[in-house]
């Protein structure tokens, strides 16, 4: 039976976490992700899990613990936000680079300067070469949704690799909203015991952390990158089974209204419901209008997007983060490139919204199909890289 | 799409005005509604003007902004109309809570022109009657399911009871203090 209850995304992904109980987790606190590690421990003083918590004294040493502790054989979790993910990017590419499949709680906030407490997702953006599957979410129940699914999609054996699940800070993480919670024991179930393979408390000697010199080094990086392949079917795959237990579907991404849209945005985490709010507004005008919520940003289902968008007449996709390349944000140069092959595509224009917790409201969403339809009038973009609710 | 009540409150940092909305958008989630409660942040220190917000429907909400055009605006601290546009975008079917006091009329000149019903509600004298402190948010928690009709106000107390036993399990002597505010504050907003 599913349990009825209101949580802050926060609440949501630590209830995940006492849920899941995993071995080892180390932890430093930062704005707007500390609640998650605060929950956390209580379950841990509480005795309602028997996880090793470690309160280390930087990032720098949570994720270097949670290598450290991975690498041994324990299934780790932590979570951070911001200049906290920063100061963990050496091991960021260590945890990926020794194949450990790691979860991190990501609560997306705007890296420094000026100094910023609030949402964007420069912090994850950044990180996004660094080889974490990246999955977001756009509210509370989505948070905890995929965090339970995380660690079947990082631990598979064709897989791992660390896996970030990513929210809005103070958006979701601090917001009460409904939620639908799993029994303790489905989740149990559903996520299993973690039984790695290769693993140093093991009796077999392994060596972690190797050198790799020039003769081997990039055949390690094309066995992460064919791991990052994998993870798409499996991610599937672990949706499935994760509706049969929940009833909710999961993909790649989400469309809304989408099939015969004529303008479309693409969107990522909490603004794309703000964004449904804005398509049924204009749908109720016969407005041909529709969206793509990324869930699945790595690996980046490039055909599945591009096949669901191409029809379209023209698209605007939505950056939370700056990518300063001069020409637009990380997520337009992806989806650009997706398109690329398609001989029939849409126009598209980039806009950069959001930074630093700049609030997005309907009516904004509703402006950026406007300046679709104009597009799509004019027959070409004129300034295809443009920043949303700037002060004059 | 479906009707949805918007409330929001403004408050000075410590005085709970963000623990009011989340305990609102508590006692709406029992009734069985779709409710969201958050706060706005910013650099948070005692004494700043604060903001938090809460929606309340009877279908899933999945709208993520602040709230522009509420129904309903909760003001926890009267020197606050001459500090902050608490009335903007409230609508004139809709009300203003203020914590003061003084009568709804006398304090209509502070709100920019604004037409729409007044309520006030002394929730210092209640607050310091039923508690010996002064904590006005409980006051206006009930002051705002009162005139917003959220729920019944048996179910409410009913409700609240339950919240605190919760809430202060560490210090029960508090909760009749708290349950007495939130009877006075529902006797007293006009």
């Amino acid at each position: 039976m599913a349990i009825r209850e209101r949580l802050s995304g926060n609440e949501a992904v630590a209830i995940a976490m006492r849920q899941i109980n995993p071995d080892v987790m180390p932890a430093f606190p930062i704005t707007p992700s500390t609640e998650i590690p605060q929950y956390f421990s209580a379950f841990v003083a509480n005795g309602q899990v028997d996880t090793e918590f470690i309160p280390v004294e930087s990032e720098h040493s949570a994720m270097s613990a949670a290598v450290g502790a991975s690498a041994a054989g324990a299934r780790v979790l932590t979570a951070t936000s911001s200049c906290g993910m920063a100061l963990m990017w050496e091991e960021l590419y260590v945890a990926a680079s020794n194949r450990l499949p790691i979860a991190l709680a990501l609560v997306n906030r705007a890296l420094s300067g000026p100094i910023n407490i609030n949402a964007d997702h420069s912090d994850s953006m950044g990180a996004r070469d660094s080889g974490w599957i990246q999955i977001y979410s756009e509210n509370n129940q989505e948070a905890y949704d995929n965090f339970v699914q995380a660690f079947r999609i990082a631990e598979n054996e064709k897989v791992l690799l660390p896996i970030m699940i990513c929210q809005d800070g103070f958006i979701t993480s601090h917001a009460v909203e409904n939620i639908s919670l799993l029994e303790d024991d489905v989740v149990k179930n559903f996520v299993g015991e973690y039984q790695p393979k290769h693993y140093l408390l093991d009796d077999k000697s392994m060596a972690v952390g190797a050198y790799a010199t020039p003769g081997f080094y990039m055949e390690a990086k094309k066995a992460q990158a064919e791991a990052m392949k994998n993870a798409k079917q499996v991610i599937l795959d672990v949706a499935k089974e994760f509706k049969a237990i929940s009833g909710r579907e999961y993909g790649l991404f989400e469309t809304y209204q989408l099939e015969d849209a004529e303008c479309a945005i693409v969107i990522i985490n909490s603004a794309a419901g703000t964004a449904k709010d804005a398509v049924d507004r204009l749908r109720a005008q016969g407005k041909k209008v529709g969206l793509l919520k990324i869930r699945v940003f790595r690996p980046f289902p490039a055909e599945e997007m591009a096949e669901a968008l191409k029809h379209c007449k023209a698209i605007a996709v939505m950056d939370r983060s700056e990518g300063f390349n001069s020409q637009g944000g990380p997520v337009c140069a992806e989806v650009k490139s997706a398109l690329y092959g398609c001989e029939e595509k849409p126009l598209i224009v980039n806009y950069i919204y959001g930074l630093g917790g700049r609030d997005v409201r309907v009516e904004n969403i509703e402006e950026v199909y406007a300046a679709l339809e104009e597009i799509v009038a004019k027959g070409k973009v004129e300034d295809d890289y443009r920043y949303l609710s700037l002060r004059d | 799409m479906a009707k949805t009540l918007e409330i929001r409150w403004h408050g000075r940092g410590g005085q709970g005005a963000k623990t009011a909305a989340l305990l609102l958008a508590d006692v709406a989630f029992n009734t069985g509604k779709y409710v969201q409660g958050f706060p706005e942040y910013g650099p948070e220190r005692m004494g700043a003007p604060i903001t938090a917000y809460n929606r309340i429907s009877d279908e899933p909400i999945r709208v993520h902004s602040n709230i522009y055009d509420p129904e309903y605006v909760v003001v926890v601290d009267e020197t606050l109309l001459t500090a902050v546009d608490v009335t903007a975008g409230l609508k004139e079917d809709g009300a203003i809570i203020i914590n003061s006091e003084k009568a709804g009329e006398e304090l209509r000149p502070l709100l920019n022109g604004y037409k729409g019903k007044i309520y006030t509600i002394d929730a210092r004298k209640i607050s310091i009657a039923a508690l010996g402190k002064y904590f006005p948010n409980m006051p206006m928690l009930a002051s705002i399911v009162k005139v917003a009709h959220v729920m019944d106000e048996n179910d409410f107390l009913d409700e609240m009871q339950g919240s605190f036993k919760h809430k202060f399990a560490s210090k029960p002597e508090v909760i009749e203090g708290n349950m007495q505010a939130l009877r006075m504050a529902l006797q007293e907003v006009k």
